[in-house]
């Protein structure tokens, strides 16, 4: 593996393969009265986080602290620039408080590639703009392949019928806002990566340009993808957006491309339905879809502590596998 | 103050040139159309001109510069410019933007309007207009604003300024596009009393809101807002609509597009007073470069494709494109060293413009030296109706040259050079050739490669 993480595309199938059985031998030490383990003692960990994430931000904390190692939060709300200070002079603080791996969350595409380039620790992006969040691909493979490739049941652990799987054959399809998406981004790259199929369902207002050249299909029609899916991926709607043209109404948005309770019947028996949070009930997804057994999006919060605890020691303690008990 | 010789209406550095030495330039190669002109000569300078041009001249107290193996260009002239004074001087100001153009060649450069206090009085263009004389290093000829301030809601004097000591005639809101029909379509009208035209930034702001990379492959996948090609064509189409409607001059500032090139081609091909330019790093640079986020390459217009970067060098080489401009955008070291989003647009590039175009256009044989005389020297000084520049090497003509070594081994580009600032984006990219001299008026700026 390399030593960051700033883009789902820096993964080869061996590389994500790793992480995710990483994940699974890691998922067991959830189910134990003591969920810590020595092997990140005495490494630090810094969560910078220039966006509120509370979700991702407490996901990485938990992770690195189920490691064992020190975790320092430093928020920036608003941008460097508006704070005063640069990213470059925040990333050089960092390094002279000798952090071991920095978490970044920020609002430009690429901070976190330049964040690379000026500390010497591991850096884990995030979430950059909308470029990518590798980590929550990662976590949203890890929950598929939980569901649909595991001998295991929601719930349980027993999963070690998943271990060195990919998700060969899975079709997924994204849906919505896959413009300004960069989980969409990181999950295009990760999944196809992993054998899956992808499919981007959007209005065309909300698909770049140039998604030809993605290694995924792209439709405009929801509804025809929906039986032949066997993991849905609904994508949050920004505000921002609802009022800049791309799109002539929210109801209008919801009616075409919203996962409705109808719509969500014509989606084969064992399919999946899964939301990066947070939703917006009644908008890209209805109340009833989410709160369904369909649905993994508690799962998935879940999964990303794991996921992440994964990542960390893969990046930070080594490419031995951590001495969990079975 | 003197005219230093025929054709000069203006002297801007301001030398007692009655007691200037003669220079004997040896053996250089003047390009130029048949056998005649490509082969070695001497040059001899004397009184701001060229005094005699043939082989085997000599002059007593001549100073002589052996150019064996050189070619002598005009000296070039950069349309497009920023020299940042007044308001910036941290990133350039008009002495080491000035130093910067004479080390690439240059003997003028039109000094771009978005200065603070932008250039759209007759008091800031003389300003800037008397710290080109002051700096001696070439020519500095002010661009004035098209509208008060850039903000494209009332013109600006232009008849003040074309009536200044500056004697402007070159007007732009160059960083921002005049993008209300209406006003660009009066600044076209008005400009005609005094032989003056309108450059115009093309970019529809409404589709670039935002905006980061040329929208493709590489804006999507990077995640930054695309700038699509229309955003330029677009405009470019209506102002040579409008242009041909008025009868005014259109020069089109740094042409990005393919589409551009072909909207141009066809304007000219309609007769219309249509001119453009092309900058060096849209001739060798693509937004593949963008991929590692550096914002040394972030640059309004953004850099394009492969497909873009071919087209323009065929236009540049048939003419539609009529010259290269620099669009020389100095800025200081942390408006480049942060996220891609915050940071500034623009590249440092009179250093490098010629060495630059050597590799895009002479290498691939798309022009040869004669023709880059034309496209940097000729040309844009008859754009900018500057009369004592881009004139032939010839006797009588202005002393103005730039000696070239075109068999200079490639060398790498490096950051520190004569600008104020070090956004080039060429920095480590092996570029051949090497200017070795630059004369305004007979003077020497440049020796040896090095400040004269």
């Amino acid at each position: 593996m390399k030593r960051h993480l700033i883009s789902a595309a820096d993964l080869s199938r061996a590389d994500a393969l790793l992480i995710l059985d990483t994940a699974e031998e890691l998922a067991s030490l959830a189910d134990r009265p003591i969920k810590k383990l020595p092997t990140l003692r005495g490494r630090t960990v810094v969560n910078l986080f220039y966006e509120d994430s509370t979700r991702t931000r407490i996901s990485f904390e938990a992770a690195a602290k189920r490691l064992s190692a020190d975790v320092i939060n430093f928020s920036a709300k608003g941008s460097s620039v508006a704070k005063g200070e640069s990213l470059k002079d925040t990333a050089l603080t960092l390094e002279a408080m000798g952090a071991d791996a920095v978490v970044i969350r920020h609002g430009a595409s690429g901070a976190a590639h330049r964040l690379a380039g000026w500390v010497r620790g591991s850096v884990l992006n995030a979430g950059d703009g909308t470029h990518e969040h590798p980590t929550q691909a990662l976590l949203d493979a890890f929950t598929i392949r939980r569901r649909l490739k595991g001998s295991g049941t929601p719930g349980t652990s027993s999963t070690s019928g998943a271990r060195g799987a990919g998700l060969d054959g899975l079709r997924v399809t994204i849906v919505g806002d896959v413009l300004h998406s960069r989980v969409a981004r990181s999950n295009v790259l990760l999944l196809s990566t992993l054998g899956a199929q992808v499919t981007l369902a959007a209005p065309p207002t909300l698909l770049p340009l140039a998604v030809g050249s993605w290694p995924c299909a792209v439709s405009y029609d929801l509804d025809s993808e929906l039986p032949k899916s066997d993991v849905v991926m609904m994508l949050r709607v920004q505000q921002e957006r609802m009022t800049a043209a791309y799109f002539p109404s929210v109801r209008e948005y919801s009616r075409r491309y919203g996962l409705d309770a109808a719509r969500m019947a014509r989606l084969p028996e064992h399919a999946i339905v899964m939301h990066p949070g947070p939703m917006n009930r009644g908008v890209e997804i209805a109340a009833e879809v989410a709160d369904s057994v369909r649905s993994t999006i508690v799962e998935q919060v879940a999964n990303g502590v794991t996921t992440r605890m994964a990542v960390l020691y893969l990046l930070l303690g080594g490419t031995e596998f951590p001495a969990v008990a079975r | 103050m003197t005219a230093a010789g025929p054709g000069m209406d203006r002297d801007n550095t301001g030398i007692d040139r009655e007691n200037q030495a003669r220079w004997l330039i040896r053996g250089v190669t003047i390009p130029g159309d048949g056998e005649l002109g490509s082969r070695a000569t001497d040059i001899l300078l004397g009184g701001g001109s060229i005094a005699a041009v043939g082989a085997g001249l000599a002059h007593a107290g001549a100073r002589v510069l052996d150019a064996d193996g050189l070619i002598a260009l005009p000296g070039l002239v950069d349309l497009h410019t920023h020299l940042r004074e007044p308001g910036r001087e941290d990133a350039e100001t008009v002495e080491t933007g000035t130093a910067a153009a004479a080390l690439g060649g240059y003997t003028a450069v039109h000094a771009m309007a978005n200065t603070d206090p932008a250039a759209d009085t007759a008091g800031v263009v003389e300003q800037v207009w008397r710290l080109g004389r002051t700096a001696g290093h070439c020519d500095v000829q002010p661009v004035g604003a098209v509208t008060v301030g850039l903000a494209g809601a009332r013109l600006a004097e232009l008849g003040t300024m074309a009536d200044s000591a500056a004697r402007v005639r070159v007007f732009s809101d160059d960083g921002r596009c005049v993008s209300d029909p209406l006003l660009m379509r009066r600044a076209l009208e008005y400009v005609k009393a005094f032989d003056g035209v309108i450059a115009q930034h093309a970019q529809d702001p409404r589709l670039t809101e935002g905006a980061q990379l040329n929208e493709g492959e590489m804006s999507a996948r990077l995640g930054l807002a695309g700038w699509p090609a229309v955003a330029e064509e677009a405009i470019i189409a209506r102002d040579c609509l409008l242009a041909a409607h008025v009868g005014s001059a259109l020069h089109v500032c740094h042409v990005s597009t393919a589409g551009s090139a072909e909207i141009i081609r066809w304007a000219k091909s309609k007769g219309w007073s249509v001119t453009a330019e092309v900058t060096p790093h849209h001739l060798l640079l693509t937004d593949e470069i963008a991929a590692g986020y550096d914002p040394v390459f972030k640059v309004n217009p953004p850099l394009r494709t492969e497909a873009d970067v071919a087209e323009l060098r065929r236009a540049l080489a048939d003419g539609t494109i009529d010259c290269v401009a620099t669009d020389h955008a100095p800025h200081p070291v942390e408006a480049k060293e942060t996220e891609w989003a915050e940071a500034a647009f623009g590249m440092t590039g009179l250093e490098t413009a010629l060495r630059v175009v050597h590799r895009a256009m002479v290498d691939t044989g798309l022009l040869d030296w004669a023709g880059v005389a034309d496209r940097m020297s000729v040309r844009p000084a008859r754009i900018g109706r500057l009369t004592g520049q881009g004139a032939p090497l010839a006797v009588g003509g202005p002393a103005n040259l730039t000696l070239y070594d075109p068999a200079a081994p490639a060398e790498a580009v490096t950051r520190a050079g004569a600008s104020k600032s070090r956004n080039t984006p060429f920095a480590g990219m092996e570029l051949p050739g090497r200017v070795v001299a630059t004369f305004l008026r007979g003077v020497p700026t440049v020796l040896d490669g090095k400040l004269a």
